[in-house]
């Protein structure tokens, strides 16, 4: 599978990443280098494999219905890139938001 | 006595538990190193006066004789791991100055048993390569050279700075995450001991997430048996990660202590002797063979006959899992924000910005096979493909205890090279990844020097939650191989 240049901006977009377009092109090769690659899995019959998503043979856990946390709300601001707004200047645990920019007018 | 930098990770323990030096010591002796060797770049933040704030907490408790595990010990720790109130950037420019609330559940085991952190080691991005070369904060230097050549080596990766501050002997042992390789390929390039537990072994909860499925944390240490005791440290069930083994923690320390091997059946993968591995490896490998041999293990040729398959397979499944994980990186909640007219441009700009080369790289090729139309034909078939590989392992182990294989293709190479094309860099872990792949316990041993005087790493790939076989193995080959060699200068 060949990558064009309109398929590498379409992947960034998915992926939200900005690229410079004069990346595009180059990474286009890379891609498509990786990708063909990948191909050679296409010589193996995987009919009837059932796909293993984990090696692990234990079913997951669950842990009993309760809360285990809460109350840090100051610990989970501490690194918002644009600061962090508390209601209630006094009890930085109890509310707080992150901020972004303004999406509606 | 030697000096305490000179020590292994046991005989600093017991020259610890014999009161020969206290915590306090201990730790400006390997602070000292650290200052020597600034020049490595082989850690992203140094934390000193966290070091003596443990080291002498470390004391109070032996003097109340609450001496634990590590009591005292020093321990560097890979930047990937979350360390409350000390910067983690995981190698990135988007994890810069963050500043984790919480602490991993492995490095709360290792302060637990009374180990002292002096540092955060540098790693390439989001542990995402074989050199060390993709990190934000620049390539760490090997210690090791080439005979006679002055260039500056790469120590592998992605731990590569855990694996150089062992190999420089700045510390006694460090931590690290393997994904598809990156303890047991540094720890070849370095010359020293890296050990992947079985998936499941230790927990990844506060650990930066790369390819949930294959990141498993584990340490470096320059023997057998430090690498034992330090697993032992950092394992054991943890309710905060789903995949984590209800298990208890064996004593690791002693199954590397015992190295009889007689009668232990050791299997020779025939796939492994592929093109492009250096003669002086399959030179290597065949002497493994021999050691063990003649330490009394009965060396049996196996078939993994999917091998060549699970290096593709693993480069659909890991960069899915890490476009996945990587989302959350949005410059909303921690992390680097760059500004953009609206949200979206917001998140283009941050990632945009906030990620290297290899790391954007990894990311697209995943939203790719994950995208709608693509899933069938790429990440369900690496999924059948992993299940052909583990069937392949699961196979070979009704007829061996071990596998013994090289870890690497090739010993260390010069910083800048295998940067042309992604695909020769991702051939370094064509022998790790296999294991990786179905969840196995993998150790590197160094076990040779090639002709330029570099080290080579052999490794044993056990059964799945059987590390004690695999260190028994491993010790075994220590003592045949009896590498002792360190870098010049260091």
């Amino acid at each position: 599978m060949s990558l064009d240049k309109d398929a590498v901006a379409r992947i960034a977009r998915l992926a939200r990443l900005k690229v410079p377009d004069e990346e595009l092109a180059p990474l286009a090769g890379e891609l498509s280098g990786i990708l063909a690659w990948i191909e050679q899995l296409n010589e193996v019959d995987t009919k009837n494999v059932e796909p293993m998503s984990s090696v692990s043979d234990v079913t997951l856990p669950q842990r009993e219905d309760k809360v285990t946390d809460g109350g840090i709300a100051e610990k989970i601001l501490a690194n918002a890139p644009g600061g962090a707004v508390y209601i209630e200047q006094t009890d930085k645990n109890a509310g707080g938001f992150f901020t972004v920019p303004k999406v509606v007018e | 006595m030697a000096a305490l930098t000179d020590l292994t990770l046991t005989a600093l323990k017991a020259a610890l538990d014999k009161k020969e030096a206290s915590a306090v010591e201990v730790a400006e002796a390997h602070l000292k190193k650290l200052d020597e060797h600034r020049a490595l770049n082989a850690f992203i933040t140094e934390t000193p006066e966290r070091a003596r704030e443990m080291a002498k907490a470390s004391d109070a408790r032996r003097a109340k004789g609450e001496a634990a595990l590590l009591e005292g010990v020093p321990l560097a720790i890979k930047d990937l791991f979350c360390t409350e109130g000390v910067q983690t950037t995981a190698g990135s420019h988007i994890l810069e100055g963050f500043v984790p609330q919480y602490e991993s559940t492995v490095t709360a085991n290792l302060w637990k048993a009374g180990a002292v952190m002096v540092g955060k080691t540098n790693l390439d991005e989001f542990a995402m390569g074989s050199s060390n070369m993709t990190s934000y904060f620049g390539g760490v230097e090997n210690p090791w050279k080439k005979r006679g050549d002055n260039r500056k080596l790469v120590p592998g990766g992605s731990s590569g700075g855990s694996a150089a501050v062992v190999a420089a002997y700045m510390v006694p042992g460090s931590t690290g995450t393997d994904t598809g390789g990156s303890i047991r390929q540094p720890a070849a390039f370095c010359g020293i001991v890296g050990l992947k537990p079985t998936y499941g072994r230790c927990s990844r909860w506060g650990v930066v997430a790369f390819a949930s499925s294959l990141d498993q944390p584990g340490p470096f240490a320059r023997t057998v048996e430090d690498s034992a005791l330090l697993l032992q440290g950092m394992a054991g069930h943890d309710p905060k990660d789903s995949t984590s083994a209800p298990l208890a923690v064996p004593d690791f320390a002693a199954a590397a202590r015992n190295t009889d091997i007689k009668g232990l059946k050791v299997g020779i993968p025939r796939e492994y002797r592929v093109e492009g591995t250096a003669a002086e490896i399959v030179a290597l490998w065949d002497k493994g063979i021999e050691m063990l041999r003649a330490a009394g293990a009965v060396p049996v040729e196996v078939s993994l006959p999917h091998t060549k398959y699970a290096l593709p397979a693993y480069y659909i499944v890991a960069p899915a899992e890490c476009s996945s994980n990587l989302a959350r990186y949005d410059g909303v909640r921690f992390g680097l924000r760059v500004p953009g007219k609206d949200l979206i441009e917001m998140y283009q700009n941050t990632r945009g910005a906030g990620f290297g080369k290899e790391v954007r790289r990894r990311i697209m090729i995943g939203t790719y096979v994950l995208s709608a139309g693509y899933y069938d034909a790429y990440y369900k078939k690496a999924q059948q493909i992993r299940a052909l590989i583990a069937r392949d392992f699961k196979q070979a182990f009704e007829k061996c205890d071990v596998l013994l294989t090289p870890t690497a293709p090739t010993a260390a190479f010069a910083a800048g090279e295998k940067m042309d094309d992604p695909v020769t860099m991702y051939l370094n872990d064509m022998f790790t990844i296999p294991a990786s792949m179905a969840g196995l316990p993998g150790i590197s041993v160094p076990a040779g020097v090639d002709k330029d005087g570099l080290p080579l790493g052999l490794q044993i790939i056990g059964r799945s939650f059987d590390e004690e076989t695999m260190l028994r193995a491993a010790a075994a080959l220590e003592k045949a191989a009896a590498f002792t060699l360190r870098p010049t200068g260091y």
